[in-house]
């Protein structure tokens, strides 16, 4: 953690460009400069900005936008609900839709449906994210005008009852949603179909269905229970790259989320938001790992955590 | 397998050639406004014409040159770093090993198109910084493996033959071990370079990557949302280049895994 916020602080501050630029006027009088910049604690060195900015985050104050004058946190908790939103959904979606897809698909390994789910995930994984976010708008919302394109709530909505404002929300959630989900089932599908194949190849399934167990028996009992163990650290291990995925599916169909904000930040080098955002997202994914590792636990009677 | 591999190698083979031989194939100039704007694809304007009246064909033939190049060299960083990394890591272990496989997992726990695009945001974005920066961000998966077959190979007898003789580290880490560690990293490189090509896509389809008047299969799709009513086929045909290179990648990818015996 200290490492991840160390190499971000660093790398943001070896940028050639001054942020005072973008918000003053280049004619400002050089006094008036020099006192933006102490405000902002842009003239020490850069070691004690790091450790004046570390003690501040440790009592929880990461600073305060450049843009906006709100303190960092506010801004980044203001954001997260609307991130959330989309990540949860696409994380329990796709664990949902991966799970059977890719057992069918090791079960009838060599079938058609083997085959489609294979070149579905490839083509999934070969696809720009931004890419296919562009391609389902374009038949969702331009073509067929089921969907609208961009944005959380339509123009208007603040004044709608609950029950409109929610069914507005979910409209607006589905095409992000569905890029999000689309995007991680692909490579994930792959990695449940492997695990799969590679249990049904072992010992314990011939002996389960030599000693005549229904199919149907072996591969949900003995089989299913032991695949899912790779897949619960894989979850795991796809939390960054769902993130990465929710800077670009954000700014694409404009949703207000940390993502977003995010990619703002950065074009406005706004150091002490992008710091934020970054440790964020480092929390959340380690957060995310600490889960799938008690949830290998729970799979996996082998591993006991306190018991050793 | 094969089929799928065959079929990779071919599109590559002619997205290759496209790239090279770029000036030759197409037929306008990729920058000259030579005709109406957003015109429909037509046997005159292969790909019709994007919101500034430039022959699409032409520009997606002058864009595989860009995306192409970026990310061989991408990758060819990203390898480099990472054979590095991982040799060192896995030939010396130890507090060497702690520290190189310590710095790994920190890069991994960045979402990593955020840390490059703030690694963008900081240098000024052009084709060079492009390739440098999606190739430092890009080698720890190489790294991992690089260790994981530099441990198993450090315990074999030749290498312990190649020290009772006298050779130095590296020559022993270079000459003896890297060849025998050579599957993993081809393997490893191709689909590297099919993420890489995926990356600067992202990039400069946000706008921090390659820059226009450039042409790249990323940024000719700047300006396609906006027109994605009246002219969908400029948000379309770049992408399905990027789809079909990247996906091309993967195919020959997993057909040199197959045959050169490397486990994933």
């Amino acid at each position: 953690m200290i490492g991840v916020s160390l190499l971000s602080f660093f790398v943001m501050h070896l940028a050639p460009g001054e942020p005072t630029a973008l918000f003053t006027d280049p004619n400002i009088n050089p006094a008036d400069l020099a006192r933006i910049r102490v405000n902002w604690g842009l003239d020490q060195p850069i070691f004690v900005q790091y450790f004046y900015w570390l003690g501040n985050v440790l009592r929880g104050d990461f600073g305060t936008s450049y843009t906006t004058g709100q303190p960092v946190l506010t801004e980044v908790l203001q954001r997260l609900p609307a991130t959330l939103l989309l990540m949860i959904p696409a994380y329990i979606l796709t664990f949902l839709i991966t799970v059977p897809l890719g057992v069918i698909s090791a079960v009838k390994k060599g079938s058609w449906f083997d085959n489609l789910v294979t070149l579905f995930s490839f083509a999934g994984m070969a696809m720009p994210s931004f890419w296919l976010g562009l391609m389902l708008m374009l038949l969702f919302s331009v073509k067929l005008g089921w969907l609208p394109a961009v944005g959380m709530y339509d123009v208007g909505a603040g004044d709608w009852g609950l029950g409109a404002r929610v069914f507005d929300l979910l409209r607006h959630m589905i095409l992000p949603l569905l890029t999000m989900t689309l995007l991680s089932l692909a490579g994930i599908t792959r990695y449940q179909r492997a695990a799969m194949l590679e249990v049904l190849d072992q010992d314990y399934i011939r002996t389960a269905r030599a000693k005549g167990l229904p199919e149907r028996v072996v591969i949900f009992k003995h089989a299913l229970r032991n695949a899912l163990i790779p897949i619960v650290t894989i979850l795991g291990l796809s939390l960054p790259g769902l993130f990465s995925g929710a800077f670009i599916i954000e700014t694409i169909f404009a949703w207000p989320g940390m993502g977003r904000l995010g990619v703002m930040a950065i074009f406005q080098r706004n150091y002490p938001l992008i710091m934020g955002i970054v440790i964020f997202s480092a929390l959340l994914i380690m957060l995310g790992n600490l889960l799938a590792d008690i949830g290998y636990a729970l799979v996996d009677p082998r591993i006991r955590y306190g018991k050793s | 397998m094969g089929r799928a591999s065959r079929f990779g190698i071919i599109i590559l083979f002619i997205f290759i050639l496209a790239a090279i031989f770029a000036p030759i194939i197409a037929p306008y100039d990729p920058g000259e406004i030579v005709d109406q704007t957003t015109l429909a694809p037509t046997l005159q304007h292969l790909f019709g014409t994007d919101d500034l009246g430039r022959d699409l064909f032409s520009r997606a033939v002058y864009g595989a040159r860009i995306s192409l190049t970026v990310g061989l060299v991408a990758v060819t960083i990203s390898i480099l770093i990472g054979t590095l990394m991982g040799a060192l890591a896995g030939y010396f272990g130890g507090w060497l090993d702690g520290l190189i496989m310590r710095f790994v997992d920190v890069m991994l726990a960045f979402p990593s198109i955020f840390l490059i695009l703030a690694i963008q945001a900081m240098l000024t974005p052009n084709i060079y910084n492009v390739m440098i920066v999606i190739g430092v961000t890009s080698w720890m998966g190489v790294a991992r493996f690089v260790r994981g077959e530099y441990l198993r190979i450090r315990e074999l007898s030749y290498v312990e033959a190649a020290k009772a003789i006298g050779c130095s580290h590296s020559r022993i880490i270079f000459r003896h071990i890297l060849p025998n560690a050579q599957a993993p990293i081809i393997v490893a490189a191709t689909l590297g370079m099919a993420g890489a090509i995926l990356t600067e896509s992202a990039l400069s389809f946000l706008g921090m990557g390659v820059q226009p008047p450039t042409p790249s299969w990323g940024n000719m799709l700047i300006d396609a949302q906006a027109y994605m009513r009246d002219a969908p086929w400029l948000a379309i045909i770049p992408g399905l280049l990027i789809l079909l290179t990247v996906l091309s990648l993967y195919f020959v990818g997993e057909g040199l895994r197959e045959r050169l015996d490397v486990r994933s």
